[in-house]
């Protein structure tokens, strides 16, 4: 059985990876030097030139990117070459009212590919196998991310996309799905649906690969028992290419980063200083190879912890742990981003005060999202008609701004819980 | 023609409707009629008040939504057919009815009306010339 997609990098010596990191660091940095006038200014401003990016260790003399960052050179202010080269966007669902839109080269999309190709490797994926792919295709990385690996492993790939669940189950039996990709909800829901349609005897799956949310190590067994399968992890954000940023091998004890192609740092998420293996903080990656856009020290916001060894499955890539949080209030529903701030906006833009609560669930592993919403009496009517005309059109902003629907309930004036005076915005019920 | 209703927003929790009610009895005002419209989160409490000026401003000041709104405020014989006599004249002038609400007063023979169409005005008049007859706050807070 192939153990790995690519053993020479995979199970590359700590000594080769860093010189051809240093290398690789070195021509980015003056490629984005070059290209990227908005993070030359960014350089220029800290005083720090492509010449004094010599290795890895000079790394964190770089300036940082933000959300912020892209949000301001969007759409084409970080794209670092010219349009002809590029031939693909994806997207996130948006943030604070701006999208946030990357761009890939050929090249670039078969790098990201082989990326995913580590991962369905790394789970036991070969040419033999059947693989599903449940995320959603589209602006969404998730399905085409894994579709661009399976293409590379030389497997069948069944491009599902998300949805129509008893299909996607006649599928998984007819054809003798092995191997299923999708969020960690979508496929425990798959688990409940197989166990009402009977259908478990049927299955043929030995692993899955679930990624774009948080989930426990809880949800991963009760998946495994439902499906019969191996559940894996697998991390990834749209603005440093989408899944396969890192993804778990079968010890199943955290996320091997593609370090050939993004380079991890964990830092202080207040001080921005860098951190050593071991430590938890915010995890920051720079695009080494990617040519369309390379993020230069890009703050994700996820805390983990990153660790260095030899892995017992023999990868020698850097290791990093489950996530941990977030440093901001960012949250995830159904593998959307989703921030207060952004459904702020979307009620005062309707005529309601900022005073809501957000109260995230799971109901049947699927993520609900119900925003509350204090009425005022200029909002209030006499007329039922009126009032749900009104919950009908922030729910329908709320759908156009967020891409996910939100149910809209209109509470009493002061009924919000405050602590110390601040309203609680975020009520997480989630177990996860 | 018209009367102030007084319409209280309540969410859909048991207890909300009485701390309304005990709120408006304890200042003293008295109810003359009071329908609600429920959905599954929220409901609407409409009331026929003696002084809705000062009902409004207690209940606002008791932190409730709360407004006034003009309602039609009907007489209608109270003998079997009335009321669909009232309503046929309104559906002919292709009036919608957004609420109605009636109550009948101890030894009258005319029935109490609230009605509140999406057109109050041209159904007023509508009304008015079908020879029905509108009654005033003062009479309505008179009929016991």
């Amino acid at each position: 059985m192939q153990l790995y997609y690519q053993p020479d990098i995979e199970r590359m010596s700590y000594d080769e990876m860093k010189s051809l990191q240093d290398r690789r660091l070195k021509e980015q940095v003056a490629h984005v030097y070059k290209n990227v006038a908005y993070y030359r200014k960014l350089m220029d401003e800290k005083g720090v030139a492509p010449g004094d990016i010599k290795s890895t260790e000079d790394l964190r003399k770089l300036p940082f990117l933000t959300k912020d960052d892209l949000r301001d050179a969007y759409p084409y202010g970080l794209l670092a070459v010219p349009l002809r080269d590029a031939v693909r966007i994806q997207s996130t669902s948006g943030t604070t009212g701006r999208r946030v839109v990357a761009f890939y080269t050929r090249e670039d999309i078969e790098l990201w590919s082989e990326c995913c190709a580590r991962a369905i490797v790394a789970v036991g994926g070969a040419r033999d196998d059947v693989v599903q792919v449940c995320y959603g295709y589209g602006l969404f990385t998730g399905g085409p991310g894994l579709d661009g690996g399976s293409h590379k492993v030389g497997s069948l790939t069944l491009p599902m996309s998300s949805g129509n669940t008893e299909r996607q189950i006649q599928f998984m039996c007819d054809l003798g799905t092995t191997i299923i990709c999708c969020t960690p909800s979508y496929a425990a829901y798959i688990g409940e649906t197989v166990e009402e349609m009977g259908a478990r005897d049927k299955l043929k799956l030995k692993a899955g690969i679930f990624g774009a949310e948080a989930w426990s190590e809880e949800m991963r067994r009760g998946i495994e028992a439902k499906l019969g399968l191996k559940a894996h992890d697998i991390y990834g954000l749209t603005e440093i290419s989408g899944p396969g940023v890192s993804f778990e091998c079968c010890e199943q004890t955290g996320l091997h980063v593609n370090e050939d192609h993004f380079m991890a740092e964990i830092i202080d998420p207040v001080t921005g200083e860098v951190l050593p293996y071991g430590e938890k903080g915010e995890i920051v990656f720079t695009s080494i190879t990617k040519k369309a856009f390379p993020l230069m020290r890009y703050r994700t916001r996820d805390i983990c912890v990153l660790t260095r060894g030899t892995c017992s499955c023999g990868r020698t890539l850097v290791k990093m742990s489950r996530l941990m949080g977030r440093t901001d209030d960012m949250l995830i529903i159904r593998g959307v981003n989703v921030f207060p701030s952004q459904i702020e906006t979307v009620l005062i833009n309707c005529g309601f005060q900022a005073n809501y609560q957000l109260i995230v669930d799971r109901v049947n592993f699927s993520d609900t999202l119900d925003v509350r919403v204090e009425l005022t009496p200029e909002m209030f009517s006499d007329t039922v008609r009126k009032l749900e005309t009104r919950e009908r059109e922030l729910r329908d902003k709320l759908k156009s701004m967020l891409g996910l629907y939100a149910k809209v309930t209109l509470v009493e004036p002061k009924s919000i819980a405050r602590s110390e005076g601040k309203a609680v915005r975020v009520i997480d019920k989630r177990k996860i | 023609m018209t009367i102030e209703q007084l319409s209280v927003f309540v969410e859909n929790k048991s207890g909300k409707l009485v701390q309304v009610l005990k709120t408006l009895g304890g200042a003293g005002i008295d109810l003359r009629a009071m329908s609600i419209a429920d959905t599954a989160d929220f409901g609407i409490l409409r009331l026929i008040v003696s002084e809705p000026d000062r009902a409004r401003d207690i209940l606002r000041d008791a932190g409730y939504v709360v407004i006034l709104n003009s309602v039609l405020p009907l007489a209608v014989d109270d003998t079997p057919g009335s009321l669909a006599g009232v309503l046929e004249a309104l559906s002919e002038a292709e009036i919608g009815v957004e609420y109605v609400y009636a109550f009948v007063a101890h030894g009258k023979s005319r029935a109490h009306v609230i009605l509140r169409t999406t057109d109050d005005e041209t159904a007023a008049s509508v009304l008015s010339r079908r020879g029905v007859s509108f009654m005033s706050a003062g009479e309505i807070l008179r009929t016991q």
